[in-house]
């Protein structure tokens, strides 16, 4: 039912809850994380997250800073930056980091479904591209 | 008020400082000059009435000498029998008349008894008694003896020359009278400049030759200055006399050097006289010539009168001239204080649209997710009724369509917030090459659709040759669709008109005109179209920002941008932006990216 799993980070609690019911009831599964740290915290928890949407600005732990950390130590999750118009610059900072995409706030539904639906295919991509060199490091093994 | 003081207190130190540093030096070099030429001068005048006056004391000395000598000579060489002849003294006064210029009037011979036993002269003379005269008393008490001036028997003045000769156990005086007129002419022959002149007084105070001038009241201080205020040169001792002509009269003669003295005249208060004396006949007469002080100096005052009329001409024109400097001077620093002044307010305004614009990015910011939360709770509500359980009632229809006046309300709350942050120049600044004529060409496709709705007509007008700029690109769309805009925003869409945007290369820089045939701007409205929040159009419509970004955004490049307009004609608005140093952009060159 659930093909895609999502989370949504922002500092916005409403935000993120009127997202979370309006993506869920789009049959997306959704982890809430309210801050940066709390973001990173879900992602160990929680087994197989495909999308992040994060916003870039935040108290304490950043968006640029929270995308760091995720590029190193989740390499296959994308992620989604949310921005406000004023940090637009920032936001292409974070393409620059590795992000797969930027949105605007308030961001239109449709926009936000698309775009998460593309990283999911990108990541799937990624994995089956792994998925397949694995195979291959394996089969070559068996070669040997 | 404050100000005007303020400059002039300059502009007085100014003209203080430029008079006092000019005429300063000016004074103390006329100053110390003029003192020590003063003094150098009147010491020369001195020293030249001093020798004048000593030559002059010495030929008085001579001729009264040789008068003396003379006398002595022919009462040693002849008997004195023979002088009772008088034939042979009228020869011998001959003799002497034709030595002294005729200034020996008579001789006479005169017994111990005071008579005169012989005279040869003018005068009817003979068998005088002179018994009670004083020169005669004064005679027989030396060997040689010359009198003061009197008038004696003859009613003249004149002054006596005697000398002593001792025979037949009684005592004879040979004596010559000297005519006081003639002697006279002797000193008045002293005379230098306009009042220069010479007299002789004796010790009495008595003067021994007419002065030119009334110097009665002078007298007893001038006795005091040769003599002393107590006399402090003896009265005449006959002891000296009798050794008249040895060598003591000449040491005697020196002891009164010739002295010179600047003195205050008691007749004329102000002015002061020279006085130049020395004392003749043994201290018993001085000589003492007198000169106003004016008419000595003449030639010093002259050339300080030339140096005073100079001073205050100097003075004058360097007074003159510190007016002028100090005028202008204080006129260029008021005019460079107001140029300092307009700058500021400029910086100020400046720096009051960039704190406008950070407060509006932040207000903007903040704004931003509220309506991001709203859009989004209303994007909810609107997914709820979507689901079958509430049906199609009418509630449900009302609903729906209010949830969707929230987003649309909301969609435009989020432009009005992106408009915000916009002027606070956060788009992509970064700089390239840029071919205007090809940004005008985008951004005129990108405002077709709208210019068609509104019976617009774009043309463009631009120079093939135009210059390239070092730009923003996206800023610069930014400000070119702004203007595009609200030209057709101004034409009266029932009505049409025209937007006409050319390009020319101007002075090193490239200028944009944007010009439309809309309803004009105001000119109560013209100077405020760039302030933000300034919007003529109604509300809902525009927010006030479009033209003050274009502003900023413009400014930041080192560009201009004005408008002028005229209300029914139209607006035209002007773009200068700097070209880039020496390329030229070829007529159907490649567009630059």
């Amino acid at each position: 039912m659930s093909d895609i799993k999502v989370m949504l980070v922002d500092d916005e609690q409403s935000f993120v809850e009127a997202m979370a019911k309006r993506l869920t009831k789009r049959n997306l599964e959704v982890v809430q994380a309210f801050s940066g740290e709390e973001g990173l915290e879900k992602l160990k928890e929680v087994f197989g997250v495909d999308v992040v949407v994060l916003d870039v600005k935040m108290p304490g732990m950043d968006g640029i800073q929270t995308l760091q950390e995720i590029r190193k130590r989740y390499p296959l999750v994308e992620v989604i930056m949310l921005t406000g118009h004023a940090t637009v610059q920032s936001a292409i900072d974070g393409m620059k980091q590795g992000a797969f995409d930027y949105l605007m706030k308030p961001c239109d539904m449709d926009d936000l479904l698309g775009k998460v639906r593309e990283a999911k295919a990108k990541k799937e991509n990624h994995e089956h591209k792994i998925a397949q060199a694995r195979a291959m490091n394996i089969a070559n093994r068996r070669g040997d | 008020m404050e100000k005007e003081r303020h400059y002039s207190g300059i502009k007085r130190r100014l003209m203080f400082l430029i008079v006092l540093i000019s005429l300063a030096p000016l004074a103390l070099i006329a100053i110390v000059n003029g003192y020590q030429f003063k003094h150098a001068y009147e010491s020369k005048v001195l020293e030249h009435l001093e020798q004048v006056v000593k030559k002059h004391k010495q030929n008085i000395d001579t001729f009264l000498n040789e008068n003396l000598a003379d006398l002595r000579v022919i009462a040693n060489t002849y008997p004195y029998e023979q002088f009772k002849d008088e034939a042979f003294l009228s020869e011998l006064l001959r003799n002497l008349q034709a030595e002294h210029g005729g200034m020996v009037v008579d001789m006479g011979l005169v017994d111990d008894q005071g008579v005169q036993a012989a005279y040869s002269g003018p005068f009817k003379l003979g068998k005088a008694v002179y018994a009670d005269a004083t020169w005669f008393k004064e005679a027989m008490g030396s060997q040689n003896y010359i009198s003061d001036v009197f008038m004696g028997l003859r009613g003249l003045p004149h002054f006596i020359v005697a000398t002593k000769i001792s025979a037949d156990g009684r005592e004879w005086l040979l004596r010559c009278t000297i005519d006081f007129m003639g002697f006279n002419r002797l000193v008045e022959n002293i005379r230098i400049g306009e009042t220069g002149l010479a007299f002789i007084i004796n010790r009495q105070g008595a003067f021994q030759t007419k002065p030119g001038i009334q110097l009665d009241a002078h007298v007893e201080s001038l006795r005091d200055l040769v003599w002393g205020k107590h006399s402090a040169v003896p009265e005449p001792n006959h002891s000296h006399v009798n050794n008249w002509p040895g060598p003591q009269y000449k040491d005697f003669a020196t002891a009164m050097p010739v002295r010179a003295i600047v003195a205050d005249d008691p007749q004329r208060p102000g002015s002061t006289s020279i006085y130049v004396m020395t004392q003749l006949k043994q201290g018993q007469w001085a000589l003492i010539y007198r000169q106003d002080t004016h008419d000595a100096f003449s030639a010093w005052y002259k050339t300080r009168n030339a140096a005073i009329i100079i001073f205050i001409a100097g003075g004058l024109s360097i007074f003159f001239t510190a007016f002028l400097v100090s005028a202008k001077t204080v006129k260029r620093l008021e005019m460079a204080d107001r140029e300092k002044e307009m700058m500021n307010e400029k910086v100020i305004e400046a720096g009051k649209l960039a704190s406008l614009g950070e407060l509006a990015a932040g207000i903007a910011h903040e704004i931003n997710n509220p309506v991001a939360i709203m859009v989004e709770e209303s994007g909810w509500i609107g997914d709820l009724l979507e689901e079958d359980e509430f049906g199609d009632t009418e509630n449900v229809a009302e609903i729906s369509r209010s949830v969707a006046q929230i987003k649309t309300q909301g969609d435009r709350c989020k432009e009005i917030t992106h408009k915000l942050l916009s002027f606070a120049r956060r788009t992509d600044p970064r700089q390239q090459e840029v071919n205007m004529n090809e940004l005008i060409g985008e951004v005129v496709d990108l405002s077709s659709q709208r210019a068609k709705y509104a019976n617009v007509k774009v043309h463009q007008v631009l120079d093939d040759n135009l210059n390239l700029i070092q730009a923003s690109p996206s800023e610069l769309q930014q400000v070119l669709l702004n203007l595009i805009n609200n030209a057709i925003d101004a034409i009266d869409h029932k009505q049409g008109g025209e937007v006409t945007i050319s390009t020319e290369n101007g002075d090193g820089v490239v200028n944009i005109h944007v010009a439309d045939t809309g309803q004009g701007i105001p000119d109560a409205v013209l100077k405020r179209v760039f302030d933000p929040f300034f919007t003529t159009k109604p509300v809902g419509k525009g927010t006030g920002l479009g033209l003050s970004i274009c502003y900023g955004i413009i400014e930041k490049m080192g560009g201009k941008i004005s408008v002028n307009s005229s209300v029914g004609v139209g607006a035209t608005f002007h773009i200068s932006l700097p070209a880039s140093r020496g390329e030229k952009n070829g007529g159907n060159a490649e567009p630059v990216s």
